[in-house]
């Protein structure tokens, strides 16, 4: 089937990704900053909870 | 590789937060206006009486909000992607990009949505907000675990043919309807909020999320195509 025509791609070794796993961390920290926090790790008090209330609330994330 | 792939992640999840902010600005903040309208008639005097940000400032922090939420969401998506390629999924990179991104949101949006939908501003009761990020953070798991009980499920029955599908299906949708079933359910709707305007709210939330993943999915493909167009082109001299 598709398999014949379309090249074989090797899928990148679990030991690479290993690596970039260490990128997590700082993504969700960017979506927690954006959808949970109060000031409690951005030390911004809730100043960037109040300016990304709307976003928070129309992405459907509980908020108050 | 998967720092190219990292990169693409990252540019399509900014495009898409700023599509999914454009489609919430112009469809979901007349709801939260009215919404507001609503709490502060109310409150009176209620906790929005002091506001930290102007409602001209919320509205722009909500492109800011959509825009690094697309980043972040983007920059996971690539990961998985990066996981995917090749072992599990369509063979093709824009294919894979389009299934990836539907999953996530079944996963992510979906799940969640169904049994804790959105919430305009004036619904909800701040004193359980604890509690209920909690069960938001667990149909979230769950909804994660279901598709990857799929994904392995479809490929254990044979990775093809109706059998692995009704396979993948089964155990994708049995742990999210008991889950459904089992966890508490949240009604906090105040007596006499307008149904029209709760409803309205949920589905232009709904849509900034559809917009979100569709056009993650849709730009990660594009990208994907171009990439592997420029890759087969003789280099110019």
């Amino acid at each position: 089937m598709s398999q014949i025509t379309t090249p074989h791609t090797q899928p990148i070794p679990l030991r690479r990704l290993a690596w970039w796993t260490l990128a997590v961390p700082v993504l969700l920290l960017v979506a927690y900053l954006v959808t949970f926090d109060q000031g409690a790790i951005s030390q911004a008090g809730n100043y960037l909870h109040e300016l990304m209330h709307d976003g928070r609330h129309l992405l459907g994330v509980p908020c108050h | 590789m998967v720092r190219v792939l990292l990169v693409r992640g990252l540019l399509a999840g900014l495009l898409a937060g700023f599509a999914a902010g454009i489609f919430a600005f112009l469809v979901g903040e007349p709801y939260v206006d009215s919404a507001i309208a609503l709490e502060e008639a109310v409150a009176g005097d209620g906790h929005h009486a002091e506001e930290l940000v102007s409602r001209a400032g919320q509205q722009g922090g909500l492109f800011l909000a959509t825009a690094l939420y697309g980043l972040a969401l983007g920059g996971l998506f690539a990961l998985a992607y990066a996981f995917a390629r090749g072992r599990t999924g369509p063979r093709s990179d824009p294919a894979l990009a389009v299934a990836l991104a539907g999953a996530g949101f079944a996963a992510v949006v979906l799940v969640p949505f169904v049994k804790y939908p959105a919430n305009p501003p004036a619904v909800g009761d701040p004193a359980t907000i604890g509690q209920r990020t909690t069960l938001y953070l667990v149909a979230v798991a769950i909804g994660l675990l279901a598709v990857a009980a799929g994904a392995v499920a479809h490929r254990l029955a044979g990775g093809a043919g109706p059998r692995s599908w009704l396979a993948g299906g089964l155990a994708f949708l049995v742990p999210v309807a008991v889950s459904w079933a089992v966890l508490p359910a949240v009604d906090e709707v105040a007596e006499g909020f307008p149904a029209s305007l709760l409803w309205n709210f949920r589905l232009a939330s709904l849509g900034t999320q559809v917009v979100l993943w569709g056009a993650l999915g849709a730009l990660f493909a594009y990208l994907s195509y171009r990439a592997a167009a420029r890759a087969a082109q003789p280099i110019p001299v």
